[in-house]
């Protein structure tokens, strides 16, 4: 199993009143799976989403990623981890403003420990870029770009380092219709690759594109926890 | 990431707000122009000082008469005036750390009249023939005058560039007649230029003749104290001038005229200058110096010297004594400049950090370590600091390039200042820097993702 959720639980400490958010979620996920992560506004999905991808840590629980517990590791291998394992992509891009397509794509790599050289660097760009169709925008800052595009941009940055999981936390969010579409196309061409692709939405008729889809409710899993359906 | 890749991020970063980069690297290019221009004024004119001293003579020592003064507060206790020629001949005969010696009256601000020129010579030296090897002087053209033409008060003299110059119309001036105080005196040598000493003044402007020329038909007599009672009557001028008279009238001095000289019987001169042996004896004939003028003066143990002593070596130590308060002076207002200029780039890193919080969250979520976003800003701030480090360099060299041109001053650029100009300026970046690229690196991303 790629990904194994056992109790975690995440609690905010706001003065006197604790905010418990998460209340014990175990899941397991399969390497290539696509999983949707639905639920109503304010059930906890982001701040699953962000212990996921190793943004933020859980107050609780184990989290197995590959079988390495990451939950608890230190600061710069959970770095490593984001960098290496995990691809995140979020609801607003998160481009840097002035700063080229193709240099938002490649500034993941600036942080990799093995050096390649700037040339290498930038033909894995180029070639992320044409991955998610924007080669021929590699030039373009992101505000000369579409919502669509700068996601798709958003996207190659994410899958730069090759990594077997890609996190989005409502990546058609800030989309219209038509550019949601483009989106989902490209996370179900990035699945059929064999990317194991875990994402949050409000929209059934994106959850219905994914093999699995897991409700979620006030920081608890309702249904979809394991793969074989059934809660354990 | 690799160096070059940070450096490029952090100058994108600096050119995004170019006027508000300047404004803060202000303080340390001001701070860094003063130290360029400071050092290279300074070794400039420690420099010159250095070439003065060498043209003067690097072993000379001077003796000159008058108590010592301390604090404006005469410590001599009623000595009269005491440097007698007969001192500088005890000096030559006594003294085995000394080279040569020569006596030395002035006759400053006396007008010099050659045809229908006249000018007033910065120097009218009277002076021995020794006196040319001391101070490294050269003749140029014609010849040094010899001692018998000072025993024979001759009035003959030698005349710097200058006086070439001002005089003669830059033609040759040997054997041209030249008049001084109505005395006229035949130029037989010209003095090869020495140009400006180390107070900038001019030291081809000199005119020097025979000693007793100058003291006695020049600037009049000066007789010893007429009640003094020490017995350096007992030397006899007639010791030292063996062609001379004897002083029969002296109360005629005023009416003395060139042609019917006579020789008083205390004499004074303004100078002995001489050389030791060695530059490495210097300090051994000046203490053979003290102790024989203090007998032949006939001080007591507990009086204090009536004559005072001073060397070339010292003369530089004084100078650049003065050079070295300034050059601290100069420097503590370069320090404050730098730490002023250094907080202000500690404000604006930190205004920077703030800004980019998202930024760093960002590349935190990409795979940046605390360490990679503390490197980051530590360059920033570095490069930020070396900017204006360079600006100041350039800005202080052409500081000194205006003093040279406008004041001329002797100025010399200096690598070794450049050098250290760069490395504090690396260094106020890494110490100002240092607070807000912690700063930075503390952060959590998740917290710096969802930052306002
Ligand atoms: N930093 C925080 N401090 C305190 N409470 C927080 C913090 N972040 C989130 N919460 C709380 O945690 C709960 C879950 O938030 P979360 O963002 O995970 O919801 P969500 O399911 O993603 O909702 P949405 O669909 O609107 O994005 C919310 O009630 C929110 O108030
Ligand atoms: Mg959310």
């Amino acid at each position: 199993m790629l990904i194994e959720l056992k109790d975690i639980r995440k609690t905010y400490f706001l003065g006197e009143i604790d905010v418990p958010v998460l209340k014990g979620i175990s899941l397991g996920i399969d390497r290539g799976e696509y999983v949707a992560l639905m639920g109503a506004s304010g059930s906890g999905k982001s701040t699953l989403m962000n212990i996921l991808g190793c943004l933020d840590r859980p107050t609780g629980g184990s989290y197995l990623l590959d079988g390495e517990e990451v939950g608890g590791a230190d600061n710069d291998r959970r770095a490593e981890v984001r960098n290496k394992l995990i691809g995140f992509v979020f609801q607003n891009f998160n481009l840097l403003p002035r700063t080229s397509a193709l240099d938002n794509v490649i500034m993941p790599l600036a942080y990799t420990a093995g050096k390649l050289s700037g040339r290498e660097c930038r033909r894995r760009g180029v070639e992320m870029l044409e991955r998610v169709g924007l080669a021929d925008r590699m030039h373009h800052y992101p505000s000369q770009l579409s919502g669509g595009q700068q996601q798709r941009v958003a996207i190659a940055r994410a899958l730069i380092n090759h990594p077997p999981v890609l996190f989005a936390d409502e990546p058609t969010g800030n989309l219209d219709s038509h550019t949601s579409e483009e989106v989902m196309e490209m996370f179900g061409k990035l699945n059929a690759e064999g990317i194991t692709v875990i994402l949050v939405t409000h929209a059934l008729e994106v959850a219905e594109r994914a093999g699995r889809i897991i409700h979620i409710h006030d920081g608890r899993i309702v249904t979809g926890a394991f793969e074989r359906g059934g809660d354990k | 990431m690799s160096m070059i890749g940070t450096i490029i991020v952090a100058l994108k970063a600096l050119r995004r707000n170019p006027m508000r980069a300047m404004l803060t690297t202000l303080g340390i290019v001001i701070g860094i122009a003063a130290v360029i221009a400071m050092m290279e004024i300074g070794s400039g004119s420690s420099n010159s000082i250095r070439k003065s001293i060498e043209k003067m003579g690097a072993n000379c020592i001077m003796v000159m008469p008058g108590a010592f003064r301390m604090g404006g507060v005469s410590q001599g206790s009623g000595s009269t005036m005491s440097l007698t020629p007969e001192d500088c001949e005890a000096v030559l005969r006594e003294c085995v750390n000394v080279g040569k010696a020569v006596p030395v009256v002035n006759a400053r601000g006396k007008q010099a009249v050659a045809g229908n020129l006249n000018y007033s010579p910065n120097n009218i030296i009277g002076t021995g023939p020794d006196f040319l090897s001391i101070r490294n002087w050269e003749i140029g053209e014609g010849r040094a005058f010899s001692d018998r033409e000072v025993d024979e008060r001759s009035r003959v003299c030698l005349v710097g560039a200058t006086i070439v110059r001002e005089l003669f119309n830059g033609q040759s001036p040997i054997d041209c007649e030249l008049r001084i105080q109505n005395v006229t005196f035949k130029v037989i040598g010209v003095l090869k230029s020495k140009g400006a000493n180390m107070m900038g003044g001019d030291e081809d402007d000199v005119v020097i003749a025979p000693w007793t020329t100058v003291r006695l038909r020049v600037t009049g007599l000066k007789y010893g104290s007429a009640t003094s009672t020490t017995s350096k009557a007992a030397t006899t001028p007639s010791e030292l001038y063996p062609g001379s008279g004897v002083a029969l009238y002296p109360e005629e001095k005023d009416n003395l005229r060139t042609d019917t000289l006579l020789i008083p019987r205390f004499i004074q001169i303004d100078q002995i200058v001489l050389t030791a042996t060695a530059p490495e004896r210097v300090d051994a004939a000046i203490g053979e110096l003290t102790a024989l003028l203090r007998e032949r003066h006939k001080l007591k143990p507990e009086d204090a010297d009536d004559f005072w002593i001073r060397n070339s070596a010292e003369f530089m130590t004084t100078i650049t004594n003065t050079s070295k308060v300034m050059t601290n002076l100069l420097l503590c207002v370069a320090l404050i400049s730098l730490v002023v200029g250094g907080v202000g780039i500690m404000n604006i890193m930190l205004v920077s950090v703030t800004e980019r919080t998202r930024e760093i969250g960002l590349r935190m979520a990409v795979g940046a370590r605390s360490t990679d976003i503390l490197r980051q800003f530590l360059i920033e701030s570095i490069t930020l600091c070396l900017v204006g480090g360079a600006i100041g360099i350039m800005l202080g060299h052409g500081a000194a390039l205006l003093v040279e041109s406008q004041l001329g001053w002797p100025i010399e650029s200096s690598p070794g200042a450049v050098a250290a100009a760069v490395i504090v300026s690396a260094g106020v970046g890494i110490v100002f820097g240092f607070y807000p690229a912690w700063k930075a690196s503390r952060l959590d991303p998740i917290d710096a993702l969802h930052y306002e």
